[in-house]
């Protein structure tokens, strides 16, 4: 049995007095696809923060278990190999794809931008792989050197979903990716984001507040309230059998089509 | 106080001590950390932001009274920006000036490298509009710095993988992002790639001054200096497809002189002094060639 890909324990932040998140312990192996669902203000993009690094927490720990099979402590990583790890092993996908890509980069540069980061220095081959990637992302071979100014917000979704995947990382942090589309733009993306997951054997953290992506993308999900988790388990069994009054009435609230 | 003392309406070389010894801290911890970008206190000059507040300053802070300056704007020593400069320093610390690239100590400039080889006892500052190579790719301050500190420099392969997505090659012909010491990526100030070369195991001390954005880097003498490339396209020289036209010098950077409204134009060095020091060789271009006989 190899060692979780990723462990968080008893992670707490405090913003002041305020509680952003309290307590939260999980594992997740290597291919797993865990959604952190909740209301806003429950502490998911606080959660989702202090597990990738770009927050530190006030007590806990996030351990990774690095491409040379060593688990590590990400506090006891210098900053240095924070961002690298974060470049490489890692994506992070935005809700608002203008965080996440450069507005005045072509599609081409976008996807190449990591390869280049790390050492890649042939323009031919970097040009090819961005090629190869906007077709995976099913976004048109033609629009390789025109600005993600000019996509629509599907089409900046899934460059930035491209821009990520091309280091071949192994886990991939999600905000809200669907956040803001469109329903047939939505399932579309949805759809995309699954095949990938199961062809690359991504693991996922996905932090959404929309059941229904929870459900078609996730194994596992963690239903958080005030900074707490309150319930967690296969995503199935939460969904269909709610156990705490908060989740009961989280699901019960989802309006049927 | 004595009577001359009060009658010396600036200091030596117009900035007080205090200033110089602050710039030559700067410009010290700049040449120990080759490349790297030093804040200093840059002060207010008599003279517009643009214009070379930073190289002035730097020269002022280098300046003794034996050195002999020399100040030049695109590679020409009578263009309003060097004259002015150069006259600046003859009123204020009353050195010797010279055009003459070989009995310069000191040589200002902004945008050339002269073409005549420079010399060990030579210092040669850069006025420098922007020193931040990233910014055009990255506007924020803090992050450039960390991208410094932790040499991440992929994003400046994106800029040049930008021209030639745009463009089919590395269309950078100023501002080209060289690498200083195998460490820090660097913006040599908008001098053509063509003196990109020179810069590289110079025998002369390189100082880089910005004024606006008050930041010194240097380049100490004998530095490897490295243009940013992709294995696939190469850094190149820009070439030129004929001669200068007053002295015929073939491997100098021209600047294109448009001569009436009927398209007529012709191609001359932009280092003054190199052409006229050829043309008292006697080489000559194919436009004076009537007025050499």
């Amino acid at each position: 049995m190899n060692a979780p890909l990723l462990v968080a324990e008893n992670l707490t932040r405090f913003y002041g007095g305020h509680v952003g998140c309290r307590d939260v312990s999980f594992m997740l192996d290597a291919g797993e696809v865990l959604a952190i669902v909740g209301e806003s203000g429950s502490g998911k993009t606080t959660l989702l923060n202090l597990l990738s690094g770009r927050l530190a927490p006030d007590t806990g720990r996030v351990l990774y278990a690095m491409r040379d099979g060593e688990t590590r402590d990400l506090l006891s990583l210098s900053e240095a190999e924070r961002r690298h790890l974060a470049r490489t092993d890692w994506g992070f996908v935005h809700q608002d794809a203008r965080e996440g890509l450069r507005m005045n980069v072509s599609a081409g540069g976008n996807i190449g931008e990591r390869l280049m980061g790390i050492g890649d220095r042939h323009y031919g081959n970097i040009r090819e792989t961005a090629r190869g990637w906007l077709a995976r992302v099913e976004i048109d071979e033609q629009r390789l050197d025109d600005r993600p100014t000019t996509f629509s917000g599907g089409m900046r979704q899934r460059l930035q979903i491209a821009r990520n995947l091309v280091t071949a990382p192994r886990l991939v942090f999600m905000d809200e990716p669907t956040g803001g589309l469109d329903v047939s733009v939505q399932a579309r993306l949805l759809d995309l984001i699954r095949s990938l997951v199961a062809d690359l054997g991504l693991a996922v953290v996905l932090v959404t507040h929309d059941l229904a992506v929870a459900r078609l993308l996730s194994h596992r999900i963690m239903v958080m309230k005030s900074g707490t988790v309150i319930e967690s388990g296969l995503t199935d069994r939460v969904l269909d059998d709610p156990q705490a009054p908060y989740t009961q009435l989280l699901v019960s609230s989802v309006l049927a089509a | 106080m004595t009577h001359a003392a009060t009658r010396q309406a600036y200091n030596f070389a117009y900035l007080d001590e205090q200033t110089k010894r602050m710039i030559r801290r700067a410009i010290l911890k700049a040449i120990a950390i080759p490349g790297y970008q030093v804040p200093f206190a840059s002060r207010e000059m008599p003279m517009p932001y643009g214009w070379g507040t930073g190289g002035v300053q730097v020269t002022a802070s280098i300046l003794g009274a034996k050195d002999v300056l020399k100040v030049i704007d695109q590679g020409a020593d009578d263009t309003t920006n060097a004259v002015s400069i150069r006259q600046f320093f003859e009123k204020t610390a009353g050195v010797a000036t010279t055009t003459e690239t070989t009995k310069a100590t000191v040589i200002q400039t902004r945008h050339r490298i002269p073409e005549t080889a420079l010399q060990a006892h030579q210092v040669l500052v850069y006025q420098v509009p922007i020193p931040e190579p990233l910014r055009f790719l990255e506007p924020r301050e803090t992050e450039t710095r960390k991208m410094h500190a932790l040499a991440e420099y992929g994003l400046m392969h994106v800029k040049l993988y930008e021209d030639i997505a745009r463009h089919g090659h590395i269309a950078t012909t100023y501002s080209y992002p060289v690498l200083v010491a195998g460490r820090y990526v660097m913006d040599p100030s908008p001098t053509p790639k063509f003196d990109n070369p020179k810069m590289d195991d110079c025998a002369a001390l390189q100082l880089f001054g910005a004024g606006r954005e008050k930041r010194i880097y240097a380049i100490p003498p004998h530095t490897r200096v490295v243009s940013l490339d992709f294995d696939d396209h190469p850094f190149e020289v820009t070439r030129f497809h004929q001669p200068c036209a007053l002295c015929g010098a073939n491997g100098s950077y021209l600047d294109e002189v448009v001569m009436d409204d009927c398209g007529t134009r012709m191609f001359v060095c932009s280092d003054t002094d190199y052409c006229e020091t050829r043309q008292a060789e006697g080489h000559r271009g194919i436009m004076n060639q009537e007025a050499a006989e």
